[in-house]
């Protein structure tokens, strides 16, 4: 059996309602869990850019990228592993001042992961850290020593640009674009 | 301009579409397009035949029957909710069997969408998994354009089934209409360009095989290539096997011919799978009834795949060369890469396993001499009686296929059944569809007596429009394949399976309808005649002998060449 890695699949529609659903059905009916979900406007005007991160194999990937590209809106679909790409996440924590204060290591560790504290006050400070899923969570599992210190916390779902120089859907957009 | 409403719009959009046969069933968030569909089925301007089917699985059923026999688009028109609701069978099956369809619903008004209006329904939600598209028209200028995307993607590439989902608001308001013609999607590939390098790799694979052999489907009809599939087998003097949905792509008395393929085909051609060096793959899926157990399928041979669709290569099977296209335009390339062969051994080594087959399962079967009548003897008597070029519409189950085996088809598109989805009630009214798709030919429309109870309203339908359909019931009493299963696996524990059945004659006496039942052996034949010979529709009961089985089977689990020839109960 092949291992399952950790995939980013990046997926390009024309920015027309409903095609969410269409892309998370094909991961559901594969049972195929998603880890994270960005969706954004691509540098192409009418054309969005869906960011998708899932663990499987590469077997199943080619399907359900290929399964993906067969809906009618949706202009290409890849996926990737972690080297293709430059990704990054983002996490806001919400930390209980006075405990910050009582352990100067939560300080310590702040300074040492390069987060920024954006808000203080007397009652909570805002801690926000951009970098990739491991680096944020050896923040949280620093911080999470000190009982009750993370009031909230969320992270955001992953965003990459692949290594070509371009978006990937250019050059097909570019060949279709004569009849466009 | 002068403006018109959204609903005469989608008269003029459907008209332009070169629609002629409309199946549906009316009700309250459809009435304005049913109030404009009246001046274009009558009258000097009629333009639309509109048939009023029972039910509105029926009405889908029924698109696709017309659809597989014409190669036109089959085209549904409901009311919201749960007249929409009801054809959701229908549309998850035209997806199953790639079988192109428009359904066109009502909706309610979008000002009072997402409040649980009356007969609302997030139908975009509910078809969006299982129809090639769907859309929400919410404004009356968008109809043409939606119309003719959606006839352009339901029919192009892989067809498939397209759902239109009209509100109300937008049927009633007042647009200007331009004819629009979409033949380009930028997201949308129907036909991929040809990769020569993949023809001269498969080429090169089957010029170098000893073994080969061909698995059509019904991508080849689908594509109009049946006389570039010929051209190719003949060439290269490979034999082939035949999907279900396939069956008619080749004629069954073509010498290469070598059967039909799966579960319940043919003896040779399931063996021979896990002999072969080179298998190709030609507008077919690798569906698991075709296949078996799939990790022990064709092991030995080498898989070129002929499709049109991306997403099926490599989906099931491992593919070795994939040719990604048209078959229509795939084969040719091929035919021409390829040498001229002989494989007259190869095709010799299929002929004991064949007579085999004949000896213990095809004779018995079609040519009992004692004992109640026998579905495959019924099947082969119709074919013949029909010179073998009459369309075979079947239901689902042991009528299916009996019928699909026992039939004959010397003509193209001569095959309408539920091979994917496996929709029980599917046959009478896709046999109906049929009729208006090829009316010049002839419908025989084999039936289970569970299956023509789930559509048995559709007589309402037929005896309406005196719908000339050749109705034959294999009435056993039971739910046979079911029953088979439960002999087979379930220790004979016939849970449900036999049925209490009402007496069809009376039924059909009560529609109008033509009827004659048949028990004995020497009254089929003068049976048969009469059917056929009546004008009209008719239903020919045949008393089955209850507890007789498909044979040979590959019974679920096993390999291809693990199939039994007679099954043990």
């Amino acid at each position: 059996m092949e291992e399952n890695k950790l995939y980013t699949i990046q997926v390009f529609t024309e920015n027309i309602v409903g095609i969410l659903n269409q892309i998370t059905a094909v991961f559901t009916r594969r049972q195929i869990n998603i880890e994270s979900l960005n969706v954004s406007p691509s540098s192409i005007k009418g054309v969005h850019k869906y960011t998708i991160t899932a663990y499987s194999t590469e077997e199943t990937m080619n399907k359900v990228v290929k399964q993906i590209e067969k809906k009618i809106d949706v202009v290409k679909a890849h996926y990737y592993l972690n080297d293709d790409l430059f990704l990054v996440e983002v996490a806001l924590f919400k930390l209980s001042t006075p405990l910050v204060m009582a352990h100067p290591e939560i300080s310590r560790a702040i300074r040492h992961a390069n987060a920024r504290i954006t808000e203080v006050n007397e009652t909570f400070c805002i801690v926000a850290l951009e970098g990739t899923t491991e680096h944020i969570l050896d923040l949280f599992y620093e911080i999470n020593k000190v009982k009750d210190c993370i009031l909230q916390f969320t992270r955001s779902g992953r965003i990459a640009v692949t290594r070509s120089c371009q978006e990937e859907v250019s050059r097909f957009l570019h060949e279709r674009g004569e009849e466009i | 301009m002068d403006k018109i409403t959204g609903s005469e719009a989608l008269m003029r959009a459907l008209k332009n579409e070169g629609v002629d046969t409309i199946f549906g069933y009316p009700g309250g968030a459809i009435m304005p397009v049913y109030n404009a569909l009246y001046d274009y089925t009558r009258g000097e301007n009629k333009a639309f035949e509109h048939i009023l089917v029972r039910h509105e699985q029926a009405a889908t059923h029924a698109a696709e029957g017309y659809a597989r026999v014409s190669g036109k688009v089959g085209v549904t028109l409901v009311t919201s909710g749960p007249g929409v609701m009801n054809t959701i069978t229908g549309i998850a099956d035209a997806m199953m069997d790639s079988t192109p369809i428009v359904v066109i619903a009502g909706q309610v008004g979008v000002n009072v969408l997402g409040t649980d209006a009356f007969q609302e329904v997030d139908l975009v939600g509910v078809s969006q998994p299982i129809s090639k598209w769907s859309y929400q028209i919410r404004r009356p200028e968008d109809v043409a354009w939606a119309v003719s995307r959606a006839f352009y993607i339901a029919s192009s590439g892989r067809p498939g089934p397209v759902v239109l989902d009209f509100a109300k608001n937008a049927q009633t308001g007042m647009c200007e209409y331009e004819p629009v013609k979409v033949d380009f999607i930028r997201s949308y590939i129907p036909y991929p360009d040809l990769n020569m390098d993949a023809v001269k790799a498969a080429a090169e694979l089957i010029n170098n095989a000893k073994k080969p052999i061909a698995l059509v489907g019904q991508g080849v009809e689908l594509g109009n290539a049946q006389e570039e599939l010929k051209a190719f087998l003949e060439k290269a003097d490979i034999p082939a096997g035949r999907t279900l949905m396939g069956l008619s792509a080749l004629p069954s008395n073509h010498p290469l011919n070598m059967g039909m393929l799966g579960m319940h085909g043919s003896y040779s051609v399931n063996h021979k799978e896990q002999e072969c060096d080179v298998l190709i793959a030609i507008g077919m899926r690798f569906s698991d009834r075709v296949t078996g157990d799939i990790s022990r399928y064709a092991k030995q041979a080498k898989v070129i795949h002929l499709d049109i669709d991306p997403s099926e290569i490599d989906k099931n099977v491992k593919t070795t060369v994939a040719v990604v296209a048209d078959c229509k335009v795939s084969l040719p390339a091929l035919t021409e890469a390829v040498n001229e062969a002989d494989h007259t051994e190869w095709k010799e080594s299929f002929q004991p396993l064949r007579q085999e087959e004949i000896e213990h399962v095809i004779t018995p079967a079609t040519k009992p001499t004692s004992g109640p009548l026998l579905m495959g003897e019924v099947a082969h008597d119709v074919a013949k009686a029909t010179n073998s070029e009459s369309i075979l519409v079947t239901d689902v189950g042991q009528n299916q296929l009996m019928s699909a085996r026992y039939f004959k088809y010397h003509k193209s598109r001569s095959i309408v059944t539920s091979g994917g989805m496996g929709t029980m009630g599917y046959g009478l009214p896709a046999a109906m569809g049929a009729c208006y798709g090829a009316p010049e030919r002839t419908v025989c429309c084999f039936m289970g007596d569970g299956g023509l109870q789930m559509s048995i309203q559709e007589f309402g339908t037929i005896m309406e429009n005196r719908i000339p359909v050749k109705m034959v019931l294999l009435n056993n009493n039971y739910l046979g394949n079911v029953r088979q299963w439960q002999d087979m696996f379930f220790g004979k524990r016939r849970s449900f399976t036999p049925m209490c059945n009402p007496d069809f004659k009376g039924i059909a006496e009560a529609y109008n309808i033509s009827y004659r039942s048949v028990e004995e052996r020497e009254d089929l034949a003068d049976a048969i005649q009469e059917m056929l010979n009546t004008d009209g529709p008719f239903l020919l009961e045949c008393a089955i002998k209850p507890d007789a089985n498909v044979e040979p089977m590959t019974a679920p689990g096993m390999a291809v060449d693990e199939m039994m020839l007679n099954v043990e109960c």
